[in-house]
């Protein structure tokens, strides 16, 4: 029944995204420049519309219906309600409606928000991202059917992989799609403006608060999934440079090249077809990053099930998207002549563009060689982290150097650049690197420089925050986010010199001691819950030397549906550092393999990523005040 | 006299990062060897059949005082390039590593001509 | 004109890339070191299974080909597989040598006993150090060599019977 319902009401919603489409044309040719208030509530229908397939889904969900195969394939009538709810969206064909969702409240809302704006141009935006939405819909239709029937109804699922069953990874979608999906509207809205003519001032600030949402969504997405890996896979890292990783980071960098990038089009009216360059960059990264993730064309940790239709239909779906915006773009494309002074905020803007493209192309290449390599020579080669840090760390030395300058130089013309202010910083931060590796320990000569710059730009900023509290200007986004971005470099880099990993083999009862540290194998508990079996493992972690007396618990879960093993690790979480801590059987051995962990700050690693998206709510804040 | 300063603690600080180079990390090299039974971890991260073997030969290979260069060389002739995340500078991979720094070095370039347009108006 | 080099040369290079990705869909993306083929072995040394001596190459040298089989009586696939194995002893030309990975003394003999041993030479390797030169990353699996010792073929997992039918053609040869 809800099958028959949900297929129905999909149906129905192609024939809106056609009717909107129709009507769009229409209003079009229509001298007048009043939007037909039809389309308004067709959109809003399709919204609507979406939305309640969506909750008709979560409800089989939740009433664990198992004559649909998705919810067959991924719930169990033991699991959690949270993870129930969660799970319509952490299976393929369930977060393809998630995607549709985002399309088109976003394009409504688009379309509301920007009644100040030309006719031709909002319908222009609509037309397009209807194309998309019918892009999506009929490859949820018709090949990625959440409400696919199973016959005859099963009475108990599958399960879903015990290891997504985690808070953080219950919105990291949500999250993720806000962002990345939410690209869509200003690709159609860049492809609508060159259709359009609408370039310039009115054309960035038509999109620049859609840049905003999307971004900040964007890294909390990020970071909830890396809270997720710290907390759930029991490596005790956070990032793994895995493809799955890299595809949601490749729209981030284009993002933030994009929204710095509309102030200076704002602002001075300049790089106008570079910002529409990057408006397209970000949504096709996002759709290839759904194609790399999904296809099943790279191995990873994170893959979902495999299917070689789907990829083969995204791969078309992308090579259509990226064909008609390099087709549409070389019709329009116009060279600008632009006075560009050195000395100027453009030219830093230009800086950081620059920096974001190289990690982007950094992060893309490494991503997708293996790929070549394979096709092309049919050689395997793996390109894991220290290909990534190899190349892209040395880098970030001197990108947040020219953060630290940037901000301060005047737009069109800076009259000099306060050197002797600046040499002062970096002395202090040098002295104070040199304290740190005085009182604690010394690390290679890249961190000395990591950890050198990224003080360098706390100073910075903290003295630019010092400052312009005496002055009216306050860009309190720009401060928090360029700020938190340098603490963030800080404490990671801090972090990663400072952990220390010991990793031995040890039986019930056996102690392990060394440098300072004695860690008890106590005992073993099995205990049993609701859907799973656990062995409990107990540790008695002492340092005598600071005053550390810890009790740490590692479990070993053993699920039945599906049948797996998970490695819970125990994590004592503190202001300065974290104890972590795993426990693994070895096979035919009464040994158990512990992988004991400190690792310091790593708080105020997330914390320093939470800020620097409320840097970028902040500034959207600020925009919408401005517009009352 | 501060510049004085400044170069001295400079020197100092740098200087002390030299005794952790020398020791091999048998941890490091484990991080870059990947486990070729699991899903994407590398063998310091998975505790499969084959990850503990491989530890094994590994920590034998370093009291032999093998450098890391010769174990992922011995890897790499035993089971193909795919097991190390390091990929090797040779000529196949040449434009992997390569590639990211000429973008780097093009984009330099095309924002040096443009800034230089203001000059030669 | 250069603007129309630049636009053919975009084209072409997203032709490409679409290209790439359209047969990368078909490759697998599961790795294996099949093609590991046409090296030679060399300074071989396993422990031999039951008495106190090592085996070298010279042990190894008796038929034109050598099978060298990783099992172990804790393995389910390597069940299935040893019916195959005993068939493959009965061919001439061929040394089947077993390599008991990771296991008990007890328990491999037991298992021998019951399911018959198609082994010429018995090695042991209880830590699973010594597969590691021969490229082994998991049980059943077995190198096809010649009299030189070159690699011919790698068997990943319990030997099918493609493969079986390409062994008994490769050693009648």
């Amino acid at each position: 029944m809800l099958s028959n319902l949900g297929n129905l009401i999909l149906f129905i919603t192609i024939f809106i995204s056609f009717s909107i489409i129709y009507f769009s044309i229409v209003n079009l040719k229509d001298e007048k420049s009043v939007l037909k208030k039809n389309i308004y509530q067709l959109c809003l229908i399709q919204c609507t519309l979406i939305i309640l397939t969506f909750f008709i889904l979560v409800s089989a969900f939740i009433t664990s219906d198992f004559s649909l195969i998705t919810v067959y394939q991924n719930s169990h009538t033991l699991k959690p309600l949270l993870y129930k709810i969660s799970g319509t969206w952490g299976n393929h064909e369930g977060s393809l409606l998630l995607w549709l969702i985002i399309l088109t409240i976003f394009s409504f809302l688009f379309l509301v928000y920007n009644s100040s704006h030309p006719k031709n141009y909002r319908l222009y935006t609509l037309i397009t991202q209807n194309f998309l939405i019918l892009g999506f819909l009929f490859f949820l239709i018709f090949n990625s059917n959440p409400f696919s029937l199973l016959s005859p109804t099963p009475k108990e699922g599958l399960g879903l992989n015990p290891i997504l069953q985690d808070p953080a990874l219950a919105i990291h979608p949500p999250l993720l799609y806000v962002g990345f999906v939410g690209s869509s509207i200003y690709f159609s809205a860049a492809i609508s403006s060159m259709l359009t003519n609408y370039a310039g001032k009115p054309f960035a600030q038509s999109i620049k608060n859609w840049v905003l949402i999307s971004w900040s969504f964007q890294t909390i997405g990020i970071l909830a999934g890396s809270i997720w890996a710290y907390y759930e896979l029991g490596w005790g890292g956070f990032w793994f440079w895995d493809p799955v990783e890299n595809a949601s980071l490749l729209p981030w960098f284009a993002m933030t090249a994009l929204f710095h990038s509309i102030m200076v089009l704002e602002k001075r009216e300049l790089f106008y077809f570079w910002v529409i360059i990057l408006c397209i960059m970000t949504f096709i990264l996002s759709v290839t990053g759904t194609f790399l993730v999904r296809s099943g064309i790279l191995n990873s940790v994170h893959t979902f099930a495999n299917d070689p239709s789907r990829g083969l239909y995204i791969l078309l779906f992308l090579s259509f998207l990226i064909f008609s915006s390099i087709f549409i773009l070389f019709r329009k494309f116009q060279v600008s002549n632009y006075k560009i002074n050195s000395n100027s905020k453009e030219t830093f803007v230009l800086i950081n563009n620059w920096f974001m493209i190289f990690y982007l192309i950094s992060v893309l290449i490494g991503t997708v060689y293996p790929i070549f390599t394979e096709v092309l020579t049919n050689h395997k080669v793996s390109v894991g982290p220290p290909f990534y840090n190899t190349v892209i760390i040395p880098l970030v030395v001197l990108f947040l150097i020219f953060m630290s300058i940037g901000p301060n130089i005047r737009w069109i013309n800076n009259n000099n650049i306060n050197l002797n202010l600046l040499l002062k910083i970096f002395f202090a931060s040098i002295l104070i690197n040199y304290l740190i590796i005085y009182f604690f320990k010394s690390y290679s000569l890249l961190s000395n420089f990591i950890i050198i710059s990224s003080i360098f730009l706390i100073i910075s900023t903290f003295l630019d925050l010092y400052k312009s509290l005496n002055k009216r200007s306050f860009n309190l986004s720009r401060l928090t986010s360029h700020l938190a971005f340098g603490f963030m470099v800080f404490f990671i880099g801090l972090n990663h010199n400072f952990s220390f990993e010991k990793d031995f083999n040890l039986k019930l009862g056996e102690k392990k001691e060394f440098e300072d540290y004695t860690i008890e194998f106590e005992n073993i508990n099995l205990e049993e819950f609701k859907n799973y079996k656990s062995v409990i493992g107990k540790f008695n972690i002492n340092n005598n030397s600071k005053d550390l007396n810890l009790v740490l618990s590692p479990e070993i879960r053993i699920y039945e549906n599906p049948s797996t093993l998970t490695y819970e690790a125990s994590i004592r979480s503190g202001l300065m550092k974290d104890y972590y801590i795993t426990m693994s059987n070895i096979d035919r051995s009464e040994f158990y393999n512990i992988k004991f962990q400190k690792k310091p700050f790593m708080i105020w690693i997330w914390i320093s990523v939470i800020f620097i998206s409320l840097g970028g709510l902040m500034r959207l804040f600020k925009n919408e005040k401005k517009n009352y | 006299m501060k510049f004085k300063i400044f170069y001295i603690l400079l020197i100092i600080s740098f200087t002390n990062l030299n005794a952790s180079q020398k020791i091999i990390d048998s941890n490091n090299i484990f991080k870059n060897i990947r486990c070729l039974i699991c899903q994407g971890q590398s063998i310091a991260d998975s505790n499969s059949d084959f990850a503990q073997t491989i530890k094994l030969v590994v920590n034998d290979k370093i009291k032999e005082g093998k450098t890391e260069k010769e174990i992922y060389e011995f890897l790499i002739e035993k089971y193909g390039e795919w097991i190390v995340y390091k990929p090797p500078f040779n000529f196949n991979n040449s434009l992997l590593w390569i590639l990211p720094y000429l973008t780097f070095l093009f984009g330099g370039f095309l924002i040096f001509l443009l800034l230089k347009k203001r000059a030669n108006r | 004109m250069k603007k129309r080099i630049i636009k053919t040369s975009i084209t072409i290079f997203f032709l490409f890339i679409t290209l790439v990705f359209l047969i990368g869909l078909n490759k697998s993306s599961i790795y294996d070191t099949k093609d590991l083929v046409g090296k030679q072995l060399k300074n071989i040394e396993l422990d031999n299974f039951n008495e106190n001596k090592i085996l070298r190459e010279s042990d190894l040298k008796k038929n034109d080909f050598l099978l060298i089989n990783f099992w172990a009586s804790w393995c389910g696939p390597c069940r299935r597989e040893h019916p195959t194995l005993l068939k493959l002893n009965r061919i001439n030309n061929l040394t089947i040598l077993g390599v008991n990975f990771k296991d008990k003394k007890e328990n491999a003999k037991k298992f021998l006993n019951e399911l018959g041993n198609p082994y010429d030479i018995l090695a042991k390797d209880e830590l699973g150090k010594d597969s590691v030169y021969f490229g082994i990353y998991g049980i059943p699996e077995s190198i096809l060599v010649d009299k030189d010792l070159t690699v011919i073929k790698k068997f990943v997992g319990p030997i099918s019977k493609n493969e079986f039918n390409y062994i008994v053609k490769t050693v009648e040869k």
